[in-house]
C-alpha cells in the first residue's frame, strides 16, 4: 500500500522510486545471489538488475523487472549505486520473517542520486520504519562476454533433480566438473572428493531434460567454493538453463517464481578453473 | 563382486549402513556365499556389529571368483551415498555395488527416476576379515521382544547415559542405569525399569544373571529395529560374557556384539593371553587385545588362511571370569597379565566377549607356535617373537 506519510515534493527529488507491496519479491531473489557483501544496483526503464561479484570468476544477476513493482519511477536512464547486500537484506526482512498469510511488508525503496544514501520504507500492521544505506560508487560489473552466439552446449532441466545432486554434492572435492556432450554420459556432473570420485548423470531423454542442445563434448571444472552459492538460486527456482560456450564459461539461469507467482530471474557466470586447464 | 538391491531394499541396506556408523569409524564389507557381511567395530573393540544380507536381499548376488575379496573404507564416505533416507525412498529404483577390478574401486551406483543416474567410485584398503567370535546359542539366557518395547524402555534413560544394567530373574527383567562405584552418590539418578516376563515374544532364562553393558552402540540396532518392524532378539550369559542383540529375517541377520562388565571389575582384566591362541581360529585382526599398539601390528601381518569359525558350544562358558584359564599353558600368561600395569577405568569393556571362548589344551600348542611371529603385544613377553 502506498505509504501516504511522504509528500509529493520528496518524490520529487527522488531519482529512483520503486515500491512493492510484498517485500519478500524483493529480498527472496536477493537471497539467491547474496554470496557477497556488496552489490551492485542498476536500475533501468526495464527494471532492477543487482550484481554480486566473487574473485572477479563469478557473477550472479539478479532481474527484477518493472512490472513486478507496483510502482516504478526512474528519472535518468540508468541510475547506479552500489550498497551493502547483507545490511539492505536485514532491512527488507526488520519484521522478521512472518509467514502469516495476508501479512507482508511494503516497501518503498527510493534513491535520490549520487551521494545520496539508499531509503527504504517499511510497512507492517501500520508500523513504519524508514532506513538509510549509504551507497557508494559503483564498480563496473565485469563483462563475459557470454552470447548466445558462442554457446556450444545449452540444456534446460526442471530445478527438482538438479537440487538433490547439489545437495549432495561431495565438498572435499574442489571443482565441480561439468560435462555436456551429445552422446554418452550427455550432461554429467562430477566430483573428485577425499572418499573418491562421484558422477551425476542426466540423460537426454530424462523427462526432467526440457531441453537438449549439445554440439560438442565438453568437460569443464569449477571451483566448488564458486558454484555452491548458486545452491540458493536454484532452491528457488523451479527450472535451470544451463550453457557453456567455446570458452568453457559457465551461465546457469535460474527461472523463479515469486510470492505472487511472478517470473523473475537469477543468472550466474562462472570461469572454468584455470589450474586444471593447464594439467 | 557385483550385487545389485532394489526397490526398499535400498532404504534398508542405506539404514544398515547408518546403524553401523553407530558402532565404528570403517565399514567393512566382505562378500560371501551367505551373503554380503557389513561389519564394523568401535575402537576400543568392545562392539562389534554385523549386517549379513543374503543372497535373496539382492536381484543379482554376485560374488567374486577368487573369494577373498574383503575391503574397509571410513564408512563416512559411504554414508555420504546414502545421505537422505526420504530421497532413496521416493527416487531411487536401484542400487548396484561393484567391485572395479582396474581402477581399485568400490562402484556403487543409484539408479533413480527420471533416468538419473549417481555414480561414487570409493577407494577402499584391503584388509582381513573382521569376524567377533560369538555363540548364540551357547547363552543360557535368550528375551526376544518386539523393537517398539525395547526402544520405548530405552527412552527412559538419557541419551547421555553409557552404561546400562540388565538383570533377569525366572519372570522378571530390570533395566538400571549403571552407576560407577565412585560415582558421587549424592548427585547420581538411579532409573529403573521392571518388565515382567510376559511382555516378552520370548523369555528362556536359565541363569538369573544380570550384565552391564554400553547403551550408546546399541540404539544403533534399535533404530534399525523400529524402522524395520522387526523383533529384537538378546543374547547373554554371564558378567564378562558378551552380550548379543540380533534381528532376523528371511534376507537378513544383525547381530550387536557388545561386551559386558566382568565380575570382577579390576582392570587388568583382558583376555590378551588367550587372544594369541584364539587367533589363528578365527584369522580375524585381533581386536581382542587391550593393547591397541598390538592390535594395530596385529591387523597389518596377520595373514592366516582358511574359513572363519565360530568355536562350538562345547567351549565352557562358565569361564567366563577372565582371570580363569583352562589350560596350563595360560598360567606363564597369566603371570606376565598380573605384571601388567593398571589400565584406564574404560578398558574395563575392552575385548571381553572373548572370555568365553576357550580352546582345548592341543589346539592351543599349535596355534601358539604359528601366532608367535603375528603378534607382538606386551614388551614384557619375552616368549612372544616380535613380528
Amino acid at each position: 500500500m502506498p505509504l501516504s506519510t511522504e509528500s509529493q515534493t520528496d518524490n520529487d527529488q527522488y531519482i529512483l522510486i520503486a515500491s512493492l507491496d510484498n517485500a519478500r519479491n524483493l529480498s527472496n531473489i536477493l537471497k539467491a545471489i547474496s554470496l557477497k557483501d556488496h552489490a551492485i544496483f542498476n536500475a533501468t526503464q526495464n527494471g532492477l538488475k543487482v550484481t554480486v561479484e566473487d574473485s572477479k570468476c563469478l557473477q550472479a544477476n539478479a532481474f527484477i523487472q518493472t512490472d513486478i513493482f507496483q510502482e516504478y519511477i526512474i528519472k535518468e536512464d540508468a541510475v547506479g549505486f552500489q550498497v551493502n547486500l547483507t545490511v539492505l537484506l536485514d532491512c527488507l526482512t526488520i519484521f522478521g520473517g512472518s509467514t502469516v498469510p495476508g501479512v507482508c511488508t511494503a516497501l518503498k525503496m527510493c534513491y535520490n542520486g549520487y551521494g545520496h544514501p539508499l531509503t527504504l520504507f517499511l510497512e507492517e500492521g501500520g508500523v513504519v520504519t524508514v532506513c538509510k544505506i549509504n551507497t557508494q560508487e559503483p564498480e563496473e560489473p565485469i563483462d563475459f562476454d557470454f552470447c548466445s552466439t558462442n554457446v556450444t552446449n545449452k540444456v534446460i532441466l526442471q530445478s527438482d533433480s538438479l537440487k538433490e545432486a547439489f545437495s549432495e554434492l561431495d565438498m572435499t572435492s574442489e571443482v565441480l566438473q561439468i560435462t555436456m556432450s551429445p552422446s554418452h554420459p550427455y550432461f554429467r556432473l562430477s566430483t573428485f572428493g577425499n572418499s573418491g570420485n562421484a558422477h551425476y548423470d542426466y540423460p537426454k531423454d530424462s523427462d526432467m531434460m526440457e531441453l537438449f542442445q549439445c554440439t560438442k563434448t565438453q568437460t569443464n571444472r569449477y571451483k566448488m567454493s564458486l558454484l555452491k552459492p548458486s545452491t540458493k538460486a536454484l532452491a528457488l527456482s523451479c527450472k535451470v538453463s544451463v550453457r557453456t560456450d567455446v570458452r568453457g564459461f559457465l551461465s546457469l539461469q535460474y527461472l523463479v517464481r515469486n510470492d505472487d507467482g511472478q517470473i523473475c530471474f537469477v543468472e550466474y557466470y562462472c570461469c572454468p578453473d584455470e589450474e586444471a586447464e593447464e594439467e | 563382486m557385483d550385487c545389485v538391491a532394489t526397490g526398499g531394499n535400498v532404504k534398508v541396506l542405506a539404514k544398515a549402513i547408518h546403524s553401523l556408523s553407530r558402532i565404528g569409524e570403517e565399514l567393512y564389507l566382505e562378500p560371501v556365499e551367505d551373503g554380503l557381511a557389513l561389519r564394523s567395530v568401535n575402537s576400543s573393540r568392545s562392539a562389534f556389529a554385523c549386517f549379513l544380507l543374503s543372497p535373496l536381499f539382492f536381484q543379482r548376488y554376485q560374488t567374486p571368483s577368487d573369494q577373498s575379496f574383503r575391503c574397509k573404507m571410513p564408512i563416512k564416505s559411504v554414508q555420504s551415498v546414502f545421505k537422505s533416507l526420504s530421497s532413496l525412498e521416493r527416487s531411487v529404483e536401484k542400487c548396484r555395488i561393484q567391485f572395479n577390478n582396474e581402477k581399485s574401486r568400490l562402484t556403487i551406483t543409484l539408479h533413480c527416476k527420471h533416468g538419473l543416474l549417481k555414480t561414487h567410485n570409493l577407494s577402499f584398503q584391503d584388509c582381513e576379515s573382521l569376524q567377533a567370535v560369538f555363540d548364540k546359542d551357547s547363552c543360557a539366557n535368550m528375551l526376544q521382544a518386539q523393537s517398539r518395547l525395547m526402544v520405548d524402555t530405552v527412552l527412559h534413560f538419557p541419551p547421555s547415559l553409557e552404561e546400562v544394567n540388565l538383570s533377569v530373574s525366572n519372570d522378571r527383567v530390570w533395566l538400571r542405569n549403571h552407576i560407577e562405584d565412585d560415582a558421587d552418590s549424592s548427585r547420581a539418578m538411579m532409573t529403573e525399569l521392571c518388565l515382567s516376563s510376559d511382555e516378552f515374544d520370548q523369555f528362556a532364562v536359565n541363569t538369573q544373571t544380570s550384565i552391564t553393558f554400553c547403551l550408546k552402540e546399541l540404539r544403533g540396532l534399535l533404530v534399525f529395529a523400529e524402522s524395520s518392524g522387526l523383533p529384537v532378539s538378546i543374547y547373554f550369559d554371564e558378567p564378562g560374557s558378551p552380550v548379543i542383540l540380533s534381528v532376523t529375517d528371511s534376507v537378513l541377520e544383525a547381530n550387536f556384539v557388545l561386551a559386558t562388565l566382568s565380575e570382577d571389575s579390576h582392570p587388568k582384566n583382558h583376555v590378551n593371553a588367550n587372544t594369541k591362541h584364539l587367533q589363528a581360529e578365527q584369522m580375524t585382526d585381533d581386536f581382542m587385545c587391550d593393547d591397541m599398539d598390538s592390535v594395530l601390528i596385529a591387523m597389518e601381518t596377520s595373514e592366516l588362511p582358511g574359513p572363519s569359525h565360530v568355536p562350538s558350544s562345547s567351549s565352557p562358558p562358565h569361564n567366563t571370569n577372565n582371570r580363569k584359564h583352562p589350560a596350563s599353558e595360560d598360567e606363564e600368561e597369566e603371570e606376565q597379565e598380573e605384571a601388567l600395569i593398571e589400565r584406564p577405568p574404560n578398558k574395563k569393556f575392552c575385548s571381553l566377549f572373548f572370555g568365553s571362548v576357550l580352546l582345548a589344551s592341543s589346539q592351543l600348542t599349535n596355534q601358539t607356535i604359528q601366532n608367535q611371529e603375528v603378534l607382538a603385544s606386551d614388551s614384557d613377553n619375552e616368549d612372544q617373537t616380535e613380528s
